[in-house]
């Protein structure tokens, strides 16, 4: 029988990190945080996981435990939000250079100045270029199985990933959720084999001062220079699409949910509107393109569950009968426009597809939006003449 | 490159000689002691040292006469500088790049190394 828990967003991620038997937890309870290292530490201290909940003094220390703990073989999980995880970028850089099969999960919240703790996408965001692969949750469902599924990724491709759900809006709110039996997780989920030993019989001393250029080892073997490692990452990262899909179809074929797809559509059928857009904003984009289809528009939405990698080929394919292009971003690229806005851009550039493109800055700093609010929004859109440089502000009169 | 045969997933090391690579064709100016005045070959007793103790690459030897090596010597000069008799003083390094290839010959060099 499923066992179904009416659990909000902070409850999933634990339960994901429980079930994929991590066996090191490290996070920093600042404002803001969340109820998810409390959940994990009340199950290490009950005994219901075998883990050890590392309590640290910064998230800066909480994610360099996990890349000590993950070094050496230990299936390590943190959470953070906002600053916190602004606080960790530098360790953000060096985990994904190392290589390391750490998954994070990540209530999306805006950052300060002025002070917010509310919900928006600027956070993770803002690390887009450090290495990891993001994937955004639109309900909690999607938050316990990305986080089982992250293991599953990680591990085989050695590349971290951020599983990244709004904040408030998926992590304060409770819904229902099917819980993975822990006996089909463990069969789904091999044992993490660290991609270095280095405590074998021929220690190693790992992530040293690299050269520009290649230098041959002591034993005369030619290694890589900072760039081929860096270069190693990339191609790996360019790779990954066919792991995820892989893992997605895999976890369907076990659980019953699939993940084959990199990105959610709904109603593209013959849709020459799309709404685009991440995370639980979907859902409104769902009702809002409902309702546009029933005023006669043929709209539809595409959200991207995978933002790292980059889904390009995907988005040309999903968006190749699209007139109206309506980007709704939780984020912005200060001095330019959303982040999902320019990469759709660019990866439509190639495929010589022009739609007409429009970007909404929506919902900073937990500003509600409503499905009627996004309607409107792409009604103005489809009824200005010409392109509009520049994003739009959404409900913002002062 | 990416395939599971490419065992550079990651940069190591190991704990061996050389392994960073013949360091010394970074160095700018070259340690040359001068025995008459080096305390364990002053004294033929195994005395001193702290050429030795405060190298930070293990270059130089704890032998008798002590002996640099210049495959890895960086050029540092801290045996200079640590010397109580002086008797280490550090030579522009391309002084000697004619006479002896700075410190190995072109066979020697490392494919792919600039």
């Amino acid at each position: 029988m499923v066992k179904v828990r009416i659990i909000n967003g902070n409850e999933a991620a634990a339960l994901g990190a429980k079930l994929s038997g991590v066996q090191v937890v490290a996070a920093y309870p600042i404002t803001p945080q969340s109820k998810i290292p409390e959940t994990l530490a009340k199950y290490v201290e009950s005994g219901e996981l075998k883990a050890e909940f590392i309590r640290v003094e910064s998230e800066h220390s909480a994610l360099t435990v996990c890349i000590s703990a993950s070094t050496v073989g230990a299936r390590v999980f943190t959470a953070t939000a906002a600053n916190g995880l602004a606080y960790m970028h530098e360790q953000l850089h060096w985990a994904a250079g190392a290589r390391l099969p750490i998954v994070m999960a990540l209530a999306n919240r805006g950052l300060g100045a002025p002070w917010t703790i509310f919900n928006d996408m600027q956070d993770s965001i803002a690390q887009r270029d450090t290495g990891w692969m993001q994937v955004y949750c639109r309900d909690n469902q999607e938050i316990i199985d990305s986080i089982i599924m992250g293991y599953k990724i990680s591990e085989q491709i050695h590349v971290p990933m951020m599983v990244c759900f709004d904040g408030f809006v998926l992590s304060h709110t409770v819904m229902p959720v099917e819980l993975p039996d822990q006996e089909r997780v463990d069969a789904f989920l091999p044992a993490y084999k660290p991609h270095l030993q280095v405590d074998g019989p021929e220690p190693l001393n790992i992530n040293p001062v690299m050269l520009a250029e290649p230098r041959a080892d002591a034993r005369g073997v030619a290694c890589p220079s900072y760039m081929g490692f860096r270069m190693r990452l990339q191609k790996t990262l360019e790779g990954a699409e066919d792991v995820i899909l892989q893992v997605g179809r895999e976890f369907g074929d076990l659980f019953g949910r699939h993940y084959g797809y990199l990105l959610w559509e709904y109603r593209t059928d013959g849709a020459d509107t799309i709404l685009l857009t991440m995370g639980s904003l979907a859902n409104e984009a769902s009702l809002a393109a409902d309702q546009l289809r029933e005023k006669g528009y043929k709209a539809g939405v595409v959200a991207l569950r995978v933002f790292r990698p980059f889904p390009a080929e995907a988005l040309r394919k999903a968006l190749s009968q699209v007139e109206n292009l309506i980007v709704f971003d939780k984020n912005i690229s200060y001095g330019y426009e959303g982040a999902t806005c320019t990469e759709t851009k660019a990866a439509l550039f190639d495929s010589g597809l022009r739609p007409v493109i429009t970007n909404f800055i929506v919902g900073l700093g937990g500003k509600s939006v409503s499905p009627a609010d996004l309607q409107s929004a792409a009604l103005a859109a489809l009824q200005q003449k010409g392109r509009i440089n520049g994003p739009q502000w959404l409900g913002v009169a002062v | 490159m990416t395939s599971k045969k490419d065992k550079f997933i990651s940069a190591c090391a190991t704990l061996a000689r050389g392994e960073a690579g013949r360091t010394g064709d970074w160095r700018a100016k070259r340690p040359i002691i001068d025995l008459s005045k080096c305390t364990p070959c002053k004294t033929g007793k195994p005395s001193c040292y702290l050429c030795w103790l405060y190298c930070p690459d293990g270059t130089v030897g704890r032998g008798m006469p002590v002996e640099i090596d210049l495959t890895y010597c960086k050029g540092c000069g801290i045996c200079a500088e640590v010397c109580p008799t002086k008797a280490i003083s550090m030579e522009v390094e391309e002084d000697f790049l004619d006479a002896d290839c700075g410190g190995r010959t072109e066979a020697e060099r490392v494919p792919g190394e600039s």
